[in-house]
Parts: C-alpha cells; sequence; structure tokens
C-alpha cells in the first residue's frame, strides 16, 4: 500500500532539513572568522573590531544549529536516536565546542572574568576549528555510512530493550579517522574561513584588515578547493547505498551518486551553479577591488550544500547508511515521523518565510553601516 | 555484545540529565522574568521620556545579557541529550515529543535571537519605537520557548493525544490540540513562567536594596524595586493558585507523586497537609514503622488541596501498590484500582503481545495479528510496568520529593508577604530606614533560586521511575553505550558548566559593584 501523501511529506522534510543543513555551512563563517582573529586583526582594536563583527552573528549559526538539530528530531527521529545515541564521542565534541563558544563573546571583555580575555578567544578559535571540522566529518559519514544495526523489536527484550546498537567500542571516533570523511570535514573549515574572510570585506571599513583579507583569501582558498574537489570526485566514483522502494532492501550499487545526479538534472543545476557562484566570488574577490563576493559565495554554499544532502537522501538512496548490516540503513522512509506528525510540522514550516524576513529585516538596520574603530568607542555594548 | 542492560548506565545518564536540566535552570527562570521588568522599564521611557529610565533600562539589560549568554551554552546540550543518552526514548515517543522542540526553534529561539540583537546593538541605529517593540519581543519570545519546552515535559507526564503503532513500534501523534492543550501543559507552563517572574523580581529588589544600603544610585534602586514588587506581588499570588492547579493535576495524573510529596503511606478520606514534618528514614512501604519521626498537620487540608473535596479518599504509597481502592478513571467511570502487581502483569502481556504481533506479521497472518494487538490495546496502559521488577520500584525517593515540596511551597507563602511588605513600605517612602529588610532583600535572592529549583526536584524525581508516565521507565529509555562514557561525559559537563558559572557570578558582581554608567550602558 503506497500512500503517496505520506512519500511527498517525506521528501518535504528531508528538503527542509536539507535547507536548514545548507544555511548551517554558510553561518560557519563564524566559525571560520574564529580562528583568523589573531591573523587579521594585528593590534587590539583591529581584534576588536573583528570581534565585534562575528558576535552579531554568532547567535544566528548558534539557534540555527539548535533549529537543524530540533526539525530532525521532529521529522526523522530514528536518526536522531542512532547516530547521537551512537556516534557518542562525535557528537558531544560537537556540543561541547558550542558550549564554549556560547559565553565566550560576552565574556571576553567583560571585568573580572575569572579566566582571561585569552582564554576566551582560545574557546573561540576551538569551536572555529574543531566545531567546522566535526561537523562536515559528521555529515560525511551521510555517503560512507557507520557500523550499526537498528532492531526496532528489540524494545519487547525486557532485559535489554535497546533499539539501535553501535557496533564499534569508538563511539563515533571512527568516522574522524576516516580520510574521506575528513576530507569533508577539511574542506567544511577552509570554506568556513573563505566565506568569513569575503565576509570581513564586505562589512568591516579598515584598511589594514581589508589588505590581509585579500592575502588570506588566496591562501584558504587552495586547500578548501584541494579538499573539496578530492571529496566530490570520490563521491561521484564510489558505490552507493540504493534502496529498493518496493522491498525497502538495501543494497550497493556503483556509481550510484554520479547517478542521483544524473536523475535528478535539477539538484544536478542546484550543485554546479552553486559551485560556480562559490568560485565567482572569490575570484571576482581577488582579482578586483570587489567587496561584495560574500553574496555569490554564500548563496553558492547554501546551494551546493543543499545538492549534497538531496543526493544523499532522494532518489531512492539511504541517507545514513549501515556498513554493519545494509538493511540497518536509515532512509528518509523507514526513519521519519508519522504522517500525522509530518502534516502538523510541515504546517509549521509556513512560519519559516516570515522569520526569514524578520531576520531580513533587522539585519539590515542593524547592519546599514560597516564596522569601523569609531562604533567600537561610541557604541554601548561591545564585545 | 551486551545481553542486560547495565543499570549504572541509566544511573549515570540520570545524573547528567539532572545536572545539566538543574544548570540550565539557574539561567533560564531569570531570563524569562527580567526580560519582561527591562520591557516595563523602557516602556516607562518611551512614554515619559525621561532619561533615567533608560539608564535604568540599559542597567538591567546587561545584566540580562551576562546570563543569558550562559542559558544558551547550557540549553544546546539539553536538547541533544535526548539523542545521546536517551536514545530508546527519542525513538519510542520521539513522534511526539520532536515536534515541540523544532516548533521552539523556529517560532521562539529566532525570535529572542534576532531582537536580541537589536535590544543590544540598536539604540543608535532604530527607531525608539522599534527598539520598544524588539525589546518586547525578547520577553515574548523567551516565554514561547518555555511554553514548547513545557508543553514537551508535560506530555511526559501525562501522555495525551498519541496512540502506540505497534507496526512503527512506537507512539505516534494523533491530536495535536491534545498534546497542546492537556491540562498538565496549561498549568505547567502558567506555574513555570509565574514564578520565573518572581524569582526575577527577587533579583531586582534584592541587588537594588544593596543599592540603597551602599547609599548609591538611589533613583534606579527606588524605581527599580516600585516595578518589581508589583510584578513580584502579582506573580507570587498567580504561583500559589497555579501552584494549586499543578498539585490537583498531580493527584490525578500521578498518585504516586502526591504520596511521595505527602510522604503518606496509608491513605484515607480528609486526609490532612503536613505543614512541618519529618519522614522516617529507611521506610519500606511494606512495614510497620511510623512513617514520620514527628509531624505538624492542617485537617482534611490535603483532599481539598488535590481534589477540592474535604472528604475526598487520598491513596497513601502502600494503597497504590497493594490497589483495591475505588477511583475515578479518564473517562469519569468509577473503579477499582488494580494492585501493581496486577499491572505489571498486564505491561508483561502487552510486550508479549507487541512481540507476537511482529512475528504474525512477519508470518502473514491476518487473523493473529488482530488477536494479538487486541491483547497489545487491552494492556498497553500499563506497558511501561513490564519492563519493572518489582512493585516497589515505583516509589521515588519520598524524603527528596517531600522536603523539596515543603522548601517551595513555604518560600512561596513568604515571598507574598516578603512583596507586599516591600511595595508598601517603598510607596510610604519608608524603605530606605529598613535597613533590616534591605539587608533581607539580599537574602532573598537565593531563596528564590533554591525554590525554583525545589520545584523541578518535586516534579521529576517524584515521578520516578517513569519517563513517560506508565508506558516507558527510564531504565527502557536509555542509549547503549558504556557506563564509563557516560561518567566521563558527567564530569566534563560538571567541570565545564562550574567552571562557567563561576565566571558569570564573577562578572555579574562585578558589574553590580560598577553600577550603571552615566548616560547608560
Ligand atoms: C520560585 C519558584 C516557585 C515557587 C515559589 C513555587 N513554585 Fe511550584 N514549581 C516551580 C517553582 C515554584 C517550578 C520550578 O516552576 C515547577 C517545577 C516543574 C513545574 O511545572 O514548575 C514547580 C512545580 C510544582 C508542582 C509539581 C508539578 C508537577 O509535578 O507537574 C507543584 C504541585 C507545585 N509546584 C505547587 C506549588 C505551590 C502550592 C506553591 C505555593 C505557593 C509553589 N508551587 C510555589
Ligand atoms: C530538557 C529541556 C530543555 C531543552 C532541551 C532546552 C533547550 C534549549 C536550547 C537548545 C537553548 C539555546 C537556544 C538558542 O540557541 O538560542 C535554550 C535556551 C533557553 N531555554 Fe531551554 N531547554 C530546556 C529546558 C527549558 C525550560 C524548562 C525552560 C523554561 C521554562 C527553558 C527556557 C529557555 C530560555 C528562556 C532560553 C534562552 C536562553 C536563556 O536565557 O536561558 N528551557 N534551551
Ligand atoms: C530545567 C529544569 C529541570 C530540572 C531541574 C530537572 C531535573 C531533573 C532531575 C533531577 C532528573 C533526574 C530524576 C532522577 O534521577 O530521579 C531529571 C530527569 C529527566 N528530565 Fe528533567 N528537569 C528539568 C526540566 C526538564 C524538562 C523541561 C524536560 C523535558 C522536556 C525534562 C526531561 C527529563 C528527562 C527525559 C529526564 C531523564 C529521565 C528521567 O530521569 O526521568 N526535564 N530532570
Amino acid at each position: 500500500m503506497i500512500d503517496s501523501t505520506y512519500i511527498i511529506l517525506q521528501h518535504y522534510w528531508w528538503f527542509i532539513v536539507s535547507l536548514l543543513g545548507a544555511l548551517l555551512v554558510f553561518l560557519l563563517f563564524v566559525q571560520g572568522g574564529q580562528t583568523l582573529i589573531y591573523i587579521l586583526g594585528k593590534n587590539e582594536s583591529e581584534r576588536t573590531i573583528l570581534v565585534n563583527a562575528l558576535g552579531r552573528k554568532w547567535e544566528f549559526t548558534f539557534t540555527t544549529l539548535v533549529t537543524f538539530g530540533g526539525a530532525f528530531f521532529a521529522s526523522f527521529p530514528l536518526f536522531y536516536s542512532t547516530s547521537f545515541g551512537g556516534a557518542y564521542w562525535v557528537w558531544i565534541a560537537i556540543l561541547f565546542c558550542f558550549i564554549i563558544q556560547a559565553v565566550s563573546y560576552e565574556y571576553r571583555s567583560k571585568p573580572n572574568n575569572f579566566l582571561g580575555q585569552r582564554t576566551f578567544e582560545v574557546f573561540l578559535f576551538v569551536n572555529g576549528l574543531l566545531g567546522t571540522i566535526l561537523l562536515g566529518t559528521a555529515v560525511a559519514t551521510f555517503f560512507t555510512g557507520s557500523l550499526f544495526s537498528v532492531t526496532k523489536m528489540n524494545l519487547t527484550n525486557i532485559g535489554n530493550p535497546v533499539i539501535s546498537s553501535w557496533q564499534t567500542p569508538w563511539h563515533g571516533l571512527e568516522a574522524a579517522l576516516n580520510v574521506h570523511n575528513l576530507s569533508l570535514g577539511l574542506a567544511v573549515f577552509f570554506l568556513a574561513r573563505v566565506l568569513a574572510i569575503l565576509y570581513f570585506m564586505n562589512s568591516v571599513s579598515n584598511e589594514n584588515i581589508f589588505s590581509r583579507a585579500k592575502k588570506q583569501l588566496l591562501i584558504n582558498s587552495i586547500p578548501f578547493l584541494v579538499f573539496f574537489l578530492t571529496f566530490v570526485i570520490w563521491l561521484v566514483l564510489r558505490d552507493g547505498f540504493a534502496v529498493n522502494p518496493t522491498t525497502g532492501n538495501v543494497s550497493m550499487e556503483s556509481f550510484k551518486y554520479l547517478h542521483n545526479l544524473l536523475a535528478m538534472p535539477i539538484v544536478l543545476a542546484l550543485f554546479l551553479a552553486g559551485v560556480l557562484l562559490v568560485l565567482w566570488g572569490i575570484f571576482k574577490s581577488l582579482i578586483t577591488d570587489y567587496t561584495k563576493g560574500v553574496w555569490f559565495s554564500g548563496i553558492g554554499t547554501v546551494l551546493t550544500v543543499l545538492g549534497l544532502f538531496l543526493v544523499a537522501g532522494y532518489n531512492n538512496t539511504a541517507y545514513y547508511p549501515s556498513t554493519f548490516n545494509l538493511q540497518s540503513s536509515l532512509t528518509i522512509y523507514n526513519s521519519s515521523s508519522s504522517k500525522f506528525t509530518l502534516t502538523v510540522m510541515s504546517f509549521v514550516s509556513l512560519l519559516v518565510p516570515f522569520v526569514v524576513a524578520y531576520i531580513w529585516h533587522t539585519w539590515r538596520l542593524i547592519n546599514g553601516k560597516k564596522i569601523d574603530a569609531d562604533e567600537m568607542k561610541n557604541e554601548g555594548h561591545v564585545y | 555484545m551486551i545481553d542486560s542492560l547495565d543499570i549504572s548506565v541509566v544511573s549515570w545518564s540520570k545524573a547528567q540529565f539532572a545536572l545539566t536540566a538543574m544548570y540550565h535552570w539557574i539561567f533560564v527562570p531569570l531570563t524569562l522574568g527580567l526580560a519582561f521588568i527591562i520591557a516595563f522599564m523602557e516602556t516607562l521611557y518611551v512614554k515619559t521620556g525621561d532619561e533615567e529610565w533608560k539608564k535604568i533600562t540599559k542597567y538591567w539589560m546587561t545584566l540580562f545579557g551576562i546570563n543569558f549568554a550562559i542559558g544558551i551554552a547550557t540549553g544546546i546540550i539539553l536538547e541533544f541529550e535526548f539523542g545521546t543518552n536517551w536514545s530508546n526514548y527519542s525513538w519510542f515517543v520521539g513522534d511526539i515529543f520532536g515536534a515541540p522542540l523544532a516548533i521552539e526553534g523556529i517560532m521562539a529561539f529566532f525570535m529572542e535571537t534576532t531582537f536580541i540583537a537589536v535590544m543590544f546593538f540598536g539604540w543608535n541605529k532604530v527607531s525608539k519605537r522599534f527598539h520598544l517593540i524588539s525589546t518586547w519581543l525578547v520577553a515574548i519570545g523567551a516565554n514561547l520557548s518555555a511554553l514548547w519546552i513545557l508543553v514537551a515535559n508535560a506530555w511526559m507526564q501525562y501522555p495525551a493525544g498519541m496512540h502506540f503503532n505497534p507496526d512503527t513500534v512506537r507512539n505516534e501523534m494523533v491530536n495535536f490540540w491534545e498534546v497542546l492543550f492537556s491540562p498538565v501543559a496549561v498549568n505547567k507552563f502558567l506555574h513555570t513562567i509565574t514564578s520565573s517572574f518572581l524569582l526575577a523580581s527577587v533579583f531586582v529588589i534584592g541587588i537594588s536594596a544593596w543599592y540603597m544600603l551602599k547609599g548609591r544610585h538611589i533613583l534606579l534602586a527606588k524605581r527599580s524595586i516600585i516595578i518589581a514588587s508589583v510584578f513580584g506581588l502579582i506573580s507570587s499570588v498567580f504561583v500559589g493558585f497555579t501552584g494549586d492547579g499543578s498539585a490537583i493535576e498531580v493527584a490525578h495524573k500521578q498518585p504516586m507523586k502526591l504520596a511521595a510529596m505527602e510522604g503518606l503511606y496509608k491513605g484515607s478520606e480528609g486526609v490532612g497537609l503536613i505543614a512541618i514534618g519529618m519522614p522516617t528514614p529507611g521506610k519500606v512501604y511494606n512495614d510497620n514503622k511510623d512513617p514520620y519521626i514527628f509531624k505538624i498537620q492542617i485537617p482534611k487540608m490535603l483532599s481539598i488541596l488535590g481534589y477540592h473535596d474535604k472528604d475526598a479518599f487520598v491513596p497513601g504509597i502502600t494503597d497504590i501498590i497493594d490497589g483495591g481502592y475505588t477511583y475515578k478513571n479518564k473517562n469519569g467511570e468509577e473503579v477499582v484500582a488494580p494492585s501493581t502487581a496486577q499491572k505489571i502483569e498486564k505491561g508483561k502481556l502487552a510486550i508479549q503481545a507487541l512481540a507476537d504481533y511482529t512475528t504474525s506479521s512477519a508470518e502473514g497472518n491476518k487473523e493473529m495479528m488482530a488477536y494479538h494487538k487486541n491483547i497489545l490495546n487491552e494492556n498497553f496502559e500499563y506497558f511501561g510496568y513490564g519492563y519493572l521488577k518489582d512493585p516497589a520500584s515505583t516509589i521515588p525517593n519520598v524524603p527528596l520529593v517531600f522536603y523539596s515540596f515543603r522548601v517551595m511551597v513555604g518560600l512561596g507563602l513568604l515571598f507574598i508577604v516578603f512583596f507586599g511588605l516591600i511595595l508598601f513600605l517603598v510607596l510610604e517612602k519608608n524603605l530606605e530606614q529598613k535597613r533590616w529588610l534591605l539587608k533581607t532583600s539580599i537574602f532573598m535572592i537565593p531563596l528564590a533560586y533554591l525554590a525554583s529549583q525545589a520545584g523541578w526536584i518535586v516534579a521529576e524525581v517524584g515521578r520516578q521511575p517513569w519517563v513517560i508516565q506508565d508506558i516507558l521507565p527510564t531504565s527502557a529509555a536509555v542509549s547503549n553505550i558504556g557506563v564509563g562514557a557516560v561518567q566521563v561525559t558527567f564530569f566534563l559537563f560538571f567541570i565545564i558548566f562550574t567552571i562557567l558559572l563561576i565566571a558569570e557570578l564573577k562578572i555579574m558582581f562585578k558589574q553590580i559593584k560598577l553600577g550603571p554608567k552615566e548616560g547608560g550602558n
């Protein structure tokens, strides 16, 4: 019995989750920027400008992460239960990186802050370095798979009613030791830095920072391209996890992700347009005095990551594959919430355009003018 | 593979959740209440154009920001802990529980985040009016986030609006409005936010009192006290009413929790309320020890509180375990309560029926599927009992719940008197002379936090061993990870949160000492 409304809802929610993930990767420019404070700012006043430029945005990244988690929980609870409870260490490490970030802006320059300004700057750096690499690595397991088993009926085993079990004692650390996962992790890290540089070029008014930023743009774009291309080339060449739509059986298929791209020309177009926009933003900022490159590269990032997520979940693909037991793999069909809950949530998602609209409106009000040293002196609230 | 779950994983996971939740709850109530107090102050500024009000507003905003940052730091871990540490739970009830968390993010957190940016950075960039609206929206956003998370929590105390689907092996939502407007959720929300308004009012009064004692910033202190004591007085009366409402919900939906709150073992008609007392340590439900070492009772009060009927029967712990008394069930019918041993039997039947249903389903035997599903539905009410070993494991920690309840209620009554007194004296322009009262006001701040934490202990420890009342015990909710891993993360969180708390307190005390800057900051 096929319920096509239910299938549409499952696709809709995979799209929403993917979009939130894509926005999150773009907003990770805050994290990237946190690793550049000492590279771009050579004295206290320059660093204050940089920290404040990021400080007005960090909560959006954070809240997007929280909402990404909440939306994933509501729409695909089996993923929440399997991945978070299984790859325990990776997720705990990611959370830890974000805990230390959340206080750092507010406390960094306050008198009597116990740990000292430098400690809070180290917190920001750690968040920028590990937070991005680990998030990228965790997302790469959507393509490489993990060692877990899911048996819902274990719930009737009174002595040990465990539904999902991770089948390696490493509990997620193994993902960070896999080169393919790491290539995406590092690509995300360098992308975050590239975006941060473009963001600074656009919203900070300071000659020295601008010229250093331009130099760093090249230095960070090259490793970004290397890692990103490594990941993508390997992705289109590798075997993928295909689902038989009638039986739900999962099997390996060669060139599965390449097939997905070709089978979904719109996704392919999104992906390619995204990559081109990212490159155009970088290129134009490198060779001219253009300062708005962050818009191109930012939108490009959203499209590229959206494309990757859609390739992972659409076209009968298992988005969270188990290499321990293929049949335990999670698909958007077997891991989703009920039709009722997805429907309720879809009504809620109608609020999203309003949310985006007021965020947009207030950003424009607050960021009408570039940040400079004068503002740091005159503004009441400075980090 | 381990065959039987290591029970210490459950204890450590509980300890970790309790630790992180209690840390989060240090910061949240102040945010919820102070946001409104600031909004009142700014409204007065915009209405009167008096620069002093602007200075007052900005001053409390600074303290708000310091508290808010660490509230966020402790919140993120809670959200993900449902997955990391309660993985079974996340599947079994995720279909219902996940939705409020997602709605919270979309509706509340973004609103808070966006308008907080205007609140802090917008003074010179947006119009006065837009700034004021932003401040109000921060307060509304914060309280909306409280709404959604409390709906989720209330649902765990009283699972409404769902049914169990044996094909997917989980509970599924069938009625969103029943989840949102369950009487438990409504009460919990109102009680929690009003108690947070109370806490924030005590905070503002305490700090202002310190300025009065030091003879500094007198105008700021007086004006702040007037606002906070009015807000606090109204809130504290509401706290009493909604607390009474909560007690009624507990009496009807979680009788074991009510019995634990009172240390009541042998129930009867027209039960008194223990005003002051001491439960006997080491008391077991079926021994002959007197449950109290001493007690001072208000006759018939518990029956009145729980059922609004002075002669109502209130079951005690022993009654609930032995069963046999009559009570009104969900549909309002008089029924005889089964014993806990019988509930455990029924729970085991339900779990077995689920297993058999799945076997029949795999064989494609429709007739047997219907047969087993029927048994499952008949006994599902007690599904969670099937995981329990013996009836005694349904009793929560009685002394902890008993004392916490008394601390909360006692302080609740005290606060009403306190706000009344402060308001009276400040209006009589007499407060500055009452130095003892000013000193007491400072001391009230930690008491407000104590009452608030005690409330959660009543609510959460009182519902043990259930994570979802009657349907899922904590021991069946946990993730399959080694106890060592949970111990490590417990101490990691303990250390980092403690360090951050110390930093927060030092910064906060420093800012209070510095006081408002001239021209405002
Ligand atoms: C400043 C804090 C504060 C104060 C003074 C009070 N409460 Fe409270 N109470 C809370 C803060 C709180 C809380 C932290 O908000 C709780 C925890 C869970 C909840 O729903 O609210 C709570 C829970 C809670 C519960 C348990 C509800 C449940 O298990 O779902 C009851 C029965 C009461 N309260 C009753 C009262 C009464 C009769 C009070 C007398 C005036 C009172 N509370 C004052
Ligand atoms: C287990 C339960 C809880 C979870 C999972 C949770 C989750 C979170 C998260 C993820 C944040 C950070 C949000 C951001 O990015 O801006 C947060 C902050 C917040 N939460 Fe919680 N929370 C819980 C309990 C509560 C309760 C009981 C309340 C109120 C009644 C509450 C009210 C708030 C508020 C007002 C904030 C804003 C920050 C602050 O000042 O504390 N939370 N919470
Ligand atoms: C913020 C204030 C809160 C405090 C201080 C608090 C306190 C506690 C405590 C002490 C426990 C452990 C009980 C025991 O081990 O006997 C616990 C468990 C738990 N609480 Fe809360 N809680 C809070 C809010 C919430 C909220 C809002 C939710 C859900 C939305 C929630 C869900 C849970 C869960 C899932 C557990 C673990 C399972 C269990 O032990 O029952 N808590 N909490």
